[in-house]
């Protein structure tokens, strides 16, 4: 019987120095800032601020978008690992975001924020990719957990994105293994805050800390 | 059929065969009469459960083929194994006598690299298929960096 073709054997990069590993990572871990953000919304909101008198619309509308925004954050339901449990829990009635104004909402198309709960593999990491480019600016992310925040306990495995900020930008780290609903909690309660003082050119807020 | 049985009957058709213990039998055959074995395992002695197949990597003394088969009925259950020389990595397929095996071969030569002769498709299945090496191989560096994620 014919066997098909294998994959071509090319030989793995092995890379056995620990110092070029890490300098590779340093240099992966730097992303460009401002690719979440439409040029258009820029450039309006630019106009009317140099418009004499212009700041002060841009400023009061500002400040009211941004109430709204913070107001309705809509978390597309993305569940990858355990994680996703806590996520349901603090979705679910005990501690019930929707008083915050967040609905789970099944569509990334009608969502503003993605809650990366779970370890993301590099299999997966394309799909992740794919649902958040779906999701209309401006949009959020959350980084839940710590296999989402590095790869975790499973950083040395060799099928593990070690961390999801290597695929998207991520605005919250929660830490945690996996994080209590109060610790996600306070995380989407930190993004609100970082929505509410999103400036006026689009730009945001600097995320905070990286915790591990 | 008795365990005693089944084992006089291995000793006798195999005689190039160990066999270890008798629950499970443990047997390693020599790597040409694999294909062989196994038709004898299924055909003999009624093993007809195909349970697993994996590899392990003796890494200077060379892969080792790992698979098990249970006859449910008669409680007898087969671990049969066999040695690949140094550097080979070509290993006759069980597919034509267990269709079981199929999947399981697939994730042997995803994981291994095991290349296996007859195997109806043999193409990566966890795996993506522009992944490169194989990764439970021992010479595979934990730390390999993987584009563009890693």
């Amino acid at each position: 019987m014919e066997i098909k073709s294998p994959i071509p054997v090319i030989p793995a990069p092995i890379w056995r120095d620990i110092k070029d590993l890490q300098e590779y990572e340093r240099l992966r871990q730097q992303r460009p800032e401002g690719d979440k953000h439409s040029a258009l919304f820029e450039s309006v909101t630019d106009g009317i601020h140099s418009f004499p008198g212009g700041f002060v619309v841009t400023t009061a509308a500002d400040a009211f978008l941004n109430w709204a925004r913070k107001s309705s954050v809509w978390p597309v339901t993305f569940g990858l690992a355990c994680c996703a449990i806590e996520m349901m829990a603090t979705f679910a009635s005990r501690f019930d975001v929707e008083r915050l104004g967040m609905v789970p909402w099944a569509s990334p198309r009608h969502s503003d924020l993605m809650i990366v709960s779970g370890t993301v593999t590099i299999k997966m990491a394309p799909m992740l990719l794919r649902i958040y480019d779906q999701m209309p600016d401006p949009k959020w992310a959350v980084s839940m957990g710590s296999c989402a925040n590095s790869g975790g306990p499973f950083r040395h495995g060799y099928h593990v994105v070690k961390g999801v900020d290597r695929v998207i930008p991520v605005d919250v780290y929660v830490p945690g293994c996996p994080p209590p609903p109060e610790s996600l909690l306070n995380g989407l309660l930190l993004l609100q805050d970082q929505i509410s003082h999103f400036r006026r050119t689009g730009k945001r807020a600097e995320p905070t800390p990286k915790v591990d | 059929m008795t365990r005693a049985h089944a084992a006089t009957l291995i000793g006798e058709r195999f005689g190039s065969a160990q066999v270890q213990g008798d629950a499970p039998f443990v047997v390693i055959v020599p790597v040409d009469e694999w294909l062989a074995f196994a038709d004898f395992v299924k055909n003999v002695l009624g093993c007809r459960f195909f349970s697993f197949s994996t590899a392990v990597d003796w890494k200077e003394q060379g892969l080792e083929i790992v698979a098990r088969v249970d006859n449910l009925d008669e409680g007898i259950s087969v671990v049969m194994k066999t040695r690949l020389a140094p550097g080979v990595s070509e290993c006759a397929s069980l597919v034509p006598v267990y269709r079981g095996a199929n999947w399981m071969e697939r994730e042997c030569f995803d994981m291994f690299g095991v290349r296996f002769v007859g195997h109806p498709d043999l193409r990566r299945i966890l795996l993506g298929d522009d992944w490169v090496g194989h990764p439970l191989l021992k010479s595979y560096a934990v730390d390999t960096p993987y584009p563009p994620y890693r």
